[in-house]
Order: C-alpha cells, then structure tokens, then sequence
C-alpha cells in the first residue's frame, strides 16, 4: 500500500513529463521552471531531460510570457504557461482577459488558443497576503477561458492532458498546501472529464459542493459526520467555468440540502454562483437554505493561527452542518 | 400600543427560541409577569414584562429563533384592547369588552397551549415558515401545511415534518399514543425533540424556603436543551469580549476572618439548620454594602461609564457539568442576610438546573466568585462585561498573621478586585476592598 | 430504619441535590463532598435533608464527622430518636 504513495507535487510533474514525451508541440515557460526546478520544485530536473527549448526560463513579466504563450498557441504549439502564484496571475490579466479568453470570438471562430496556464493558489506555508490568495472566482468570471481546480491527486496527475486537448484556453488552478500530501493514486485512472464535476464521496442527507482545498476537507468532515450519522454527499465542482449544472442539479435532487464550502471570500464567489443556480434550478427541492463555508472577508494572514482561521477547516464544515441538520 | 421586545439576557446573547407562551391575545399583564420561555445557550429562562396593559398580538411563532431586540408582541393600553383593532380576530379571547368587532368561537381562545402562536386561522399561508421541499410534498399529499408543526432550523418546517403528519394521519391511534407519551402539550411531532417545558419541574413557588427537588421528579436528563456545550460557547463569548475589550486591574488584601467565622458560628448554633447562614451570604452582604460606600463600581461601562441605581450583585454558581451561571440577586444591599441566603438558596438549584428568569440572569451590576470551596486561597476574576468590577473571594485557611507586633493564627480570607479601568482607577478600587474588609469585621452589623 | 434503608435514602437525598452525580457510585469510606463536588449549598441542603427525613439537627461542629457513607450512615443510627 505504502508504495502507491505519491505527492501531489509528484502528481503534477508526472503529468507534465507525460505531455512532452506525449506531445513534440507542447512546451513548459515561466519563472524559474528551469534551472531552478520551479519556485514550488514541480519542474525539477524537467531542464535536464528536455532542454531549453522546451522548458524555459522566462523574465519576471508575466504579462510577457503569457503573451509569449498565446502567441506560440495560435501559431500552432501547445504551451503550458506556469505562473507562480495566482497573485502574479492578475500582471498577465489583460493577456488572459482580452486576448487568449477572446481571439476566438473576435476573429469569427478562426483562432482558437489552445493554450494552457497553470498556477499556485491558496494559502500554503504562510506566504501572507501577496501569495496566498484564492482567487479563482476572478477568472470563474470570464467567458471565453475553461477554469479547472485540482483539488485532488489524481486531477493534478490527469487534468493536464485534456487540458492540452482543448483547442481553446484553459487555466488549471493547483493548490499549494497540497503538494507535500502523499495519497495513494488509483492505477487504472486514466483520464479525467474536464467537463464533469466529480462525486468523490456519496450520501443521501446534504450535498456538500466545494472545490480545490476543499475537497480534502469536506470529505474529512464527511468522514467525522458519517460517525453522528450524518451521510454526506461531498461533490468536487473541479470545472469552475462552465459549472456542470447537471451534477449539481442531480445531487441536491437527491439529498434536498446543499452546503458549500471554498477558501475564497464569500463575496461575488463560486459559492455565490453555485448558491444561485441551485436556488434557479432547484428550489422546489430544497429542505433547508442553501449554506455556505468560505475564507474569512480578509487578505491573507501572514501568522500561522491567522491563516488558519481566515480558510474553513473541517471541524466548521462539522458543525455546521450538524447545526444545519440538527433538528432533521 | 407599546412593544416587547427580545430582552438581552447577558453580554453573550444574540439570539433566542421562544419555546412556550405564558400569555395569549387579551390577556392583562402587570410589571413582573413571565409571558414566555426563551430557550437560550444557558437554559430555559422565563421572560418578564415590565409595562402594565393588555396583550394585542403575539408576534412570534413558537420554537422560532428571536434575534434580541426583535419585537415578540404588542401590549395595548384599556382603550386600545377596547377598541379591538390591533387585534387580530382568531386571538380575541372572551374578557374583551363587547366592542371587539369580531367574535370567535371561545374554544378558540382555549387552544392556545396547543399549537403555534399564530392565530389558529392565518389567513394566508406565507406567514408558515416552510422548505420549498416541505410545501410541495405538502401540497402533492394534499396536506394542509399550517397544520403542521416544524422542527427545522428556526421552527421551519422540513420534508420530515410533512412526512411525519402524514404518517400521523394514517395512523392516528398510534400518533396519538405516540403524543401522549412523549409531548403532552404538542401535537405529535417527531421524536428527539428538545423537553416540552411542561416535563420541567416548576420551581416557581419555592422561594420562601430552601428547596430540595424531589428525587421522584429529577431534571430532565436532556438538560433543556443547554448542554454543557453550549454554556460553554456562552462564557466563552463573555470571557473573551471581556478579555479583548476590559483593560483590567487587579487589587488584593487579606481579611482577618475570625470575628466573622466566631459570629457565624454563635448564631448558626441557634438555629435550625433549614435557618443556618453560610459565609457567602457575609461576603455578599459586605460586597454590597462597600458598594453603596463606593458607587462608582456599581455600574456598566457601555457608551461610557452608566451608574446603577439599584445593587444587584450576581454570584458565580459553577455547575458540575462545566460552565458557570450568574444569578442576580437584587437590590442586595437592603436585603437582611436571611433574606440574601433565602435567595441562595433558591436561586441556587435552580441556576444548577437551567432554570432562571430574564431579570436574574441580566440585571446584575456586580459579580461576585467564591472559588475557595475548589481549595484556591485567591482569585483573579475576568469582569462579566459590560459591568465594571468582579469581586473574588478564596478560601478561609489559617495563616500566620501578625497584629499589634504579636504573631498569631488567624483565619484569613483573601479578596481580590477585577475592576475596568476605563471605569475607575486604583484609589477607588482600594477604597473599595477596605470597605469589604471592614464590614467583615463587623458581622453583627452586616 | 436499617441501615442499608438509611444509605438508600441519604443516595436518594444526595440524587435530588445534585441530579448531575452518580451517589450510588459511591463507596462507603468516599468522601462525599469531594467525590461529587458538593459545595457548601448543596450541603445545607443535603442537612436540611437529613433534618426532613430523619428529624436530627446536626450542628456545623459535627459535620467534619460525616464525611462518608458510612460515617453518616452510624451517626443517623446514633441520633434518630425511635
């Protein structure tokens, strides 16, 4: 059993090893991926296998190489841009924002960008304010851009392929506190659906719908409540933009109650989003308000106590849900 | 027409369930009535009114969470009820002067107890309080949902409940048995649901004496519906506002203890022991006299520093399951030391067991705690905010102590003082504990 | 009264006080107060009790003299009148 462990780092680099022996048009560029392995060390020794060409050091001017990326892109590579952390993200937002979410639209569907962007989210070794954030929504915000959020090894390890695949952009979200935690990857995965959300767990009393670190979480706290008899269905929305309806639909069907949990501020978030379209779409299924868990209105906490209390940790998914549920 | 409003019964409360009405639409009330039973993180606390008048309209549903400050009902003044209009026609109850416009089949009227406080007929169902899910399932079975009753979170009701009801109709001997058994005053609602108050032994009447509940009639083992948990959740939230808002200062002295025990002891000798005095009712009676000395730590720092007219010292009862509760009693320093060990003894068992009204729990202006039954000769309190000054008393242990340059054994008492220093300074404080000290020397005057 | 009837009712007594304790637990050289954490109220009330059940006055002086079950179990022997 012990062997099958792997990091979530591990589950990264492996993917993006896979694509370029998979793919001779893929490349990897950003800051420090070569020499220096990556600031998060995914990239290590990738300089060494497959040369400069295809793993670059790029200059600190993230609106440079994301530009650099969707150029490459539209004239027919499939480049993996790494941006640090999702914090830098918001230098490179016009790239994102004006070009790669829009060439398709605006040139009449004759480009597509198929291009990939990958980043480092969250809180993860109090990186304080400017390294840590959850920003996610920002980007779930604009048409044009596929938002995929790993939230589980075997994402980290399978979302990259079909990332590549999509002939248009697409961001995957990884998640810094995640990538020294070793789990054991299923052999026979393959492949995962980029459009789906994913139900890592089921129950039939409440649906919780989270992404990225909360994953992890819910399905801790779905584990605790399985003890008060609390039977909780944890869904993995994993495909922030489009949102798959059709998931969210089917499980608040089935278990009448929704709760939803994401590092993100609570305002103008994911959570909001997903709230709204369960209340369109299923409201005359509904036993109970929708609930949400999100990070505290605040940047970042540099201190350790701090950082903690501005993210929800699973004994607030806990309790929350057993005082949702309380009287039921 | 006046309002009643959700009371605050402490620092610590946003919020609370109404649980039980005392009252109904046309009832007269006078100043210290219990209209209602609130249930919150410290118990099931009987609320009182303070206006004279007549009940209009009850406002609020039962098992429905009441933010503090949210009107509960409308009192009415003669010539208001009189005129009949705020009340709504279902709650009117016969001692209404014939000018009430409508009249109501009086079983009406009696069937308060039995369900929500709403009137029996609302006229439009929005007024209910139910899940989507609730009312479509309600609607498919063709149940009528006001009947109803809802267990979800805020009273609301749930899918469950709807089911319920409906399993209630099919079998109604069964849901009749089922609510007798478990819910005398309710219809049959699911199981598991907090005590009705009605399987609460009453201690209302037992104020004269010291009472002992009967063995036969324990306190229900749910403990209302405050847990250990939730008095925990409700002086953490005190605690730590006090901690975080109060700049405190800390005093002590030593008190000679001896001519107080010599005194305590002569006159429990005389007594029977329903009659005896414990030395917390001493320490109690000097906390309140140095405080009519010294006014200016009988008061709240809210918006600044609000004098109390009236000395209501609370004294900290721990109670065995954890927690703490702080029972009011009121204007003690005109009260004899029979009277305030009465009112121990009442207040006592009934804090143990969940059971106190609004006024004891939040018009105390002073705490005082005597941790030294728990063997700790001093105490260093956190001020129960918003007043300004807590009192700690340790235990009475024999102590070198010296008096007129000859050394002796003496039974000493350390009290401390926790006071707000936004509120007072230092000298006060010290003024303060010497009036403590010197009362204590005095028992007979106390 | 035996005194296995005196033990049962001082347990009852004990149980009414403190509802939250376990008397019956209690083995007969315990101390009460401490096992149970009986402060100096409900120990009044526990002699008021005693006072009710069993008509003695047990005066303060006495009371470091009953401290266990069986301690107060001999001393109601020893002071109830028939």
């Amino acid at each position: 059993m012990a062997g099958n462990l792997i990091t979530y780092r591990e589950c990264i680099k492996q993917a993006i090893r896979e694509a370029l022996l998979a793919d001779e048009r893929v490349f990897m560029m950003g800051e420090d991926v070569g020499h220096y392995g990556g600031a998060f060390a995914v990239s290590k020794n990738l300089l060494q296998e497959f040369g400069p060409e295809r793993i670059m050091d790029t200059p600190l001017s993230e609106a440079g190489f994301v530009g650099a990326g969707i150029g490459a892109a539209l004239g027919g590579m499939r480049p993996i841009v790494e941006i640090m952390t999702v914090n830098f993200s918001l230098l490179a937002l016009d790239q994102i924002a004006n070009n790669a979410a829009t060439l398709l639209h605006m040139s009449g569907g004759q480009f597509n960008v198929p291009l990939v962007i990958r980043m480092s989210t969250g809180i993860g070794r109090q990186l304080a304010a400017q390294h840590s954030h959850s920003w996610e929504p920002l980007f779930a915000h604009l048409p044009g851009l596929r938002i995929l959020s790993a939230g589980t090894h075997e994402d980290a390890r399978h979302m990259l392929a079909p990332a590549l695949a999509d002939p248009d952009p697409v961001i995957i979200f990884e998640y810094t506190s995640l990538l020294n935690m070793e789990k054991e990857l299923p052999e026979d995965l393959t492949g995962v659906d980029i459009q789906k959300a994913k139900v890592r767990r089921e129950g039939k009393d409440i649906s919780i719908f989270t992404y990225g670190t909360g994953v992890y979480k819910s399905l801790t706290a779905a584990e605790e409540l399985a003890q008060a008899g609390i039977e909780v269905e944890v869904v993995d929305l994993r495909v922030l933009r489009p949102l798959d309806e059709e998931t969210i639909v089917a499980s608040v069907t089935k278990t009448n109650r929704a709760f939803v949990v994401e590092d993100a501020s609570k305002s103008v978030s994911v959570s909001s989003e997903v709230s709204a379209r369960i209340m369109e779409r299923c409201f005359y299924e509904l036993d109970a308000p929708v609930q949400r868990l999100c990070g505290a209105e605040v940047p970042i906490p540099y201190p350790k106590h701090l950082e903690d209390a501005s993210v929800p940790q699973p004994a607030q998914i806990v309790s929350a849900i057993k005082t949702l549920l309380q009287h039921a | 027409m006046l309002e009643y409003k959700m009371p605050s019964l402490g620092a610590d409360m946003e919020s609370g369930f109404l649980r039980e009405w005392h009252v109904k639409p046309g009832d007269r009330i006078r100043k210290g009535d219990i209209i209602a039973e609130v249930e919150t993180q410290k118990g099931i606390i009987e609320i009182e009114v303070f206006e004279e008048g007549i009940i209009g309209e009850l406002l609020v549903n039962l098992d429905e969470q009441v933010p503090v400050g949210r009107s509960m009902a409308t009192i009415l003044t003669e010539e208001e009820a009189a005129s009949g209009k705020a009340i709504p026609a279902a709650g009117v109850k016969a001692p209404i002067p014939e000018t009430a416009a409508q009249a109501v089949p009086a079983e009406e009227g009696a069937q308060r107890a039995e369900g929500p406080a709403i009137p029996e007929h609302a006229p439009e169902s929005h007024h209910i309080r139910a899940s989507p899910l609730a009312k479509r399932v309600a609607a498919e079975k063709g149940i009528d949902i006001a009947t109803v009753h809802g267990t979800g979170p805020e009273g609301a009701i749930t899918r469950d409940d709807v089911e319920h009801a409906i399993a209630a109709q099919a079998a109604p001997a069964k849901a009749a048995r089922e609510a007798k058994e478990e819910a005398p005053a309710k219809p049959a609602i699911p199981k598991e649901k907090t005590p009705t108050p009605a399987t609460i032994p009453d201690t209302k009447a037992e104020v004269a004496s010291p009472s002992i509940p009967e063995p036969a009639a324990p306190i229900p083992t749910a403990k209302a519906s405050a847990s250990a948990d939730t008095i925990r959740m409700a002086v953490a939230a005190a605690m730590g506002k006090s901690n975080r808002e109060i700049p405190h200062y800390y005093l002590e002295t030593k008190i000679d203890m001896s001519k107080a025990l010599a005194w305590l002891s002569e006159t429990n000798k005389q007594r029977p022991v329903k009659e005896r005095l414990l030395p917390a009712a001493l320490l109690i009676k000097a906390v309140a006299k140095a405080l009519n000395d010294i006014p200016e730590l009988n008061a709240t720092w809210e918006n600044g520093l609000q004098r109390k007219e009236l000395i209501n010292v609370g004294y900290v009862v721990a109670l065995r399951t954890g927690g703490i509760m702080v029972p009011t009693i009121h204007e003690t320093d005109t009260k004899t030391l029979d009277e305030i060990m009465q009112a121990l003894n009442d207040l006592i068992p009934r804090a143990r067991a969940l059971r106190l009204r609004s006024s004891e729990l939040a018009d105390s202006t002073i705490t005082v705690t005597s941790l030294g039954e728990a063997g700790v000769e001093v105490v260093y309190g956190v001020i129960y905010p918003p007043q300004v000054a807590l009192v700690g008393f340790g235990g009475i242990t024999e102590q070198p102590w010296s008096e007129n340059g000859m050394l002796t054994v003496r039974p000493i008492l350390t009290a401390t003082l926790a006071a707000d220093h936004r509120a007072s300074d230092g000298s006060t404080g010290s003024k303060f504990l010497t009036a403590i000290k010197n009362y204590l020397q005095q028992p007979d005057k106390l | 009264m035996t005194s296995e009837e005196i033990k049962q009712t001082l347990l009852q007594q004990l149980k009414g006080i403190a509802p939250d304790t376990e008397p019956e637990q209690l083995q007969p050289d315990d101390n009460i107060r401490q096992t149970l954490g009986i402060d100096s109220f409900d120990y009044l009330q526990f002699m008021v009790a005693l006072d009710e059940k069993f008509g003695i006055q047990t005066p303060e002086e006495d009371y470091g003299k009953i401290q266990t079950l069986r301690e107060l179990t001999e001393y109601i022997e020893a002071n109830v009148k028939n």
